[in-house]
């Protein structure tokens, strides 16, 4: 509530305004049913960010964001260095602790949860820099994922009559790993070490490992960064082929426009920590604010 | 059936390779010292008794290494403060099972109580001192613990709980060495009458006029192996399970593994608990009863933590049989060698030289006289076996940072994770896998 005047409080925001994001975003025809649903059912919307804050010191590197991201969505974060996107990702994914703000996830309050109780929520993310497990083989970093493993407990694993239980499910574990790695296409390198793997494996892993965790929602801190075209192609297909069969939501950040406006059909602008435009890629296109912050005036 | 295919699995799986390793090095190790004592013109049952003191050393070291594995190969917590954990075991073991009327008086317990009491307390003293400092960055934890294992040791040095732990002249009334009870009538006197399982076995000795303190010696060290092999196994399931996965992520990448959903912070306390224990555990068989029984504080400066991680970077941090290759072959060649060979150097060839300084053992050089020098060097073995050990230390962490196995990078998983394990791969194949046949399910 009071982040919401915290967000139009600043002059320069003058009729972007974040309030009626929540309650009546946009008005596209096809988006207001899931919009509806959404209002009754306070799952339909994945992620809700409120009057988001994180200052570091002096420094306020999030100034009040607000935005939501619907239930399967493909949602860009987009914004000029130092916007605080990657900021943001570390307070919703409970890195960093919110100066003030709430972040939701199904409903559910999250906000200043530890990073794994977050993930274990089914919200799960990746880095900007990939952090594989590189003294461990391309299968462990996969199997280390999922949730629930019987054998994380010392007694289970060592005492002979429950060992077998954890034995039988890991061999299930193995045999779902092995399967997304050849979904991502990288099963060839199941025996190397991740330490291994060039910088666009090393995405496709982080990617791979992070779904068998098997999350509702992923967020995705430049994916596509280092990576070849070819690579980043195949990671696209896989991002939309998910969102179309598991019914994932995705919230990414990237700096390259083209590859946002082609793929995401919700873009939000993020400009010195706050909330500067959302909509759909054409209205943000539109918006000659966003052109002047972020594109320079270029486009 | 799956249970016998389990445990065949199992013991296939150990004895595969590992091993074999072992055994050989184990063997190595025996015939070395057997040659050592053969030179020094020892009659074999003195030889015995060599070999016997160095297996028992590489026992009790592999076990301390062992511990110190979990924590720092496995999940990256650097503990450095070992031997205060060990001297916890050994004091809470020597006070709970020494005797009432001795000085200063224990509380008389049943020795099986006294260790399971001596493991706890270093477990809990571990988790006291950690809890705070496992928040914090690993250099926070490694001070805490280098500081706790002073406190430790010089609380037990203080004059002002003398009373209770001995000050300064240690724990001098420790309980009963668990052989002596089993082979004797009288536990406190070695000549006293065998029990009924003694008869034999002082009789077979006798026959080979081995004597009785070689005897009980001998069965206590075997005994330390059988426990070694009993922790082996236990950290090797434990390892190589989703719990010793987290471990080796923690140690990989703590963030990556909190965002994978794994509550880091428990593992790192549950893997140093487990560490802590069982380093109580090695310190109260080496030092709480058997042949080098002796509860003083000196016993734990930290000179030998820095023995044990040396040990285990030997060995190769991250593996549970590195980290037995490790400690024995440390032990063994490090520590319990060079003595013997200098003796042997020393009865072969006559260095009568025996310079006061390195100034004066290396100023003759120029003379071409090399005598001083090789006189300095043996009569200082000792000390210089330490300036060895650091050499080997900065060797080994340039040129091979993964130890001698290099098994830093062993897989961590109930289960085989090699390519054939590949759903859709040809039966057999899958079969073959060592994994206790669980892979064709």
């Amino acid at each position: 509530m009071s982040d919401r005047s915290d967000g139009p409080a600043d002059a320069d925001l003058p009729d972007d305004v974040d309030p009626p994001d929540d309650e009546d975003l946009e008005p596209e025809s096809e988006d207001s049913a899931v919009e509806q649903a959404a209002k009754t059912i306070p799952r339909g919307v994945p992620l809700k960010v409120d009057g988001l804050r994180k200052e570091f010191g002096g420094i306020t590197a999030v100034d009040g964001a607000t935005f939501s991201v619907e239930a399967g969505s493909l949602t860009g974060l987009i914004g000029p260095n130092g916007a605080g996107k990657s900021t943001t990702f570390n307070c919703i994914t409970g890195v960093h602790e919110p100066t003030d703000g709430s972040v939701q996830f199904r409903g559910e309050d999250i906000t200043g949860d530890r990073p794994h109780a977050i993930a274990n929520r089914g919200l799960v993310r990746t880095f900007q820099i990939a952090r594989e497990l590189d003294e461990m083989t391309v299968l462990e970093n996969m199997m280390l994922a999922p949730g629930g493993q019987r054998g994380e407990s010392i007694t289970r694993s060592v005492l002979p009559g429950l060992r077998s239980d954890v034995v039988d499910q890991e061999t299930a574990l193995r045999d779902d790993a092995w399967e997304t790695l050849e979904f991502f296409e990288i099963d060839h390198l199941a025996e190397e070490y991740a330490g291994n793997l060039s910088g666009g494996q090393r995405k496709l892993l982080e990617l791979a490992r992070a779904l068998m965790t098997e999350p509702d929602m992923m967020l995705l801190d430049e994916p596509f960064a280092g990576v070849n075209p070819t690579l980043e192609e195949k990671l696209l297909d896989r991002i939309h082929e998910l969102r179309e069969q598991e019914d994932l939501t995705f919230l990414l950040v990237e700096h390259d426009m083209d590859l946002i406006m082609e793929n995401c059909e919700h873009v939000i602008v993020m400009h010195q920590g706050r909330v500067l435009d959302e909509g759909t890629p054409e209205e943000i296109k539109a918006n000659e604010e966003v052109v002047e912050a972020y594109l320079g005036g270029e486009v | 059936m799956s249970a016998v295919d389990d445990a065949r699995g199992l013991l296939e799986r150990v004895f595969a390779r590992d091993a074999v390793k072992v055994f050989a090095m184990f063997a190595g190790i025996w015939v070395l010292f057997y040659w050592f004592g053969s030179q020094l013109g020892y009659a074999d049952p003195f030889i015995l008794s060599l070999v016997r003191r160095v297996t028992f050393l590489s026992a009790v070291y592999a076990l301390a290494v062992l511990a110190l594995n979990i924590q720092w190969g496995y999940a990256g917590l650097f503990n450095i403060g070992v031997a205060g954990f060990m001297a916890v075991g050994a004091y809470s073991t020597a006070m709970l099972s020494g005797s009432p009327g001795g000085t200063p008086p224990g509380l008389g317990l049943p020795l099986p109580i006294g260790i399971l009491g001596g493991v706890l307390a270093a477990t809990v003293i571990g988790l006291v001192a950690a809890l705070p400092a496992l928040r914090l960055k690993a250099d926070y934890l490694a001070i805490v613990t280098v500081a706790i294992s002073e406190i430790i040791r010089l609380t037990f040095n203080s004059p002002a709980f003398a009373d209770v732990t001995g000050g300064a002249s240690g724990f001098d009334n420790l309980p009963t060495n668990p052989v002596r009870t089993l082979l004797l009538t009288e536990p406190g006197s070695i000549i006293s009458d065998p029990t009924g399982i003694g008869q034999p076995i002082f009789s077979f000795a006798t026959e080979y006029g081995i004597q009785r303190l070689t005897v009980l010696n001998t069965i206590y060290t075997l005994g330390t192996l059988v426990v070694l092999l009993g922790v082996y196994l236990l950290l090797e399931r434990a390892g190589k399970s989703p719990f010793g996965r987290v471990l080796k992520a923690i140690r990989e990448d703590e963030v990556a593994a909190r965002s994978l959903g794994k509550d880091t912070q428990n593992f790192k306390v549950r893997a140093f608990a487990l560490g802590c224990g069982l380093m109580g555990l090695a310190g109260i068989l080496w030092y709480a009863m058997g042949p080098r029984a002796s509860v003083v504080p000196v016993n734990f400066r930290p000179p030998l933590t820095f023995y044990i991680f040396i040990a285990l970077i030997i060995g190769g941090s991250g593996s549970n049989t590195g980290s037995i290759l490790g400690g024995a072959l440390f032990a063994s060649l490090l520590f319990e060698a060079p003595p013997r060979v200098a003796t042997i150097i020393g009865n072969r060839y006559d260095i009568a030289a025996d310079p006061a300084n390195l100034v004066q053992a290396l100023a003759p050089i120029g003379d071409g006289e090399l005598m001083p020098l090789a006189g300095f060097l043996l009569n200082n073995i000792d000390t210089l076996r330490f300036i060895g050990m650091g050499v080997l230390l900065i060797l080994l962490v340039q040129r091979r940072p993964e130890g001698l196995l290099g098994a830093r990078k062993e897989t961590a998983a109930a289960v085989s994770l090699d390519e054939s394990t590949r759903p859709g791969t040809t039966p057999e194949r899958t079969t073959a896998a060592a994994d206790g046949g669980e892979a064709d399910e």
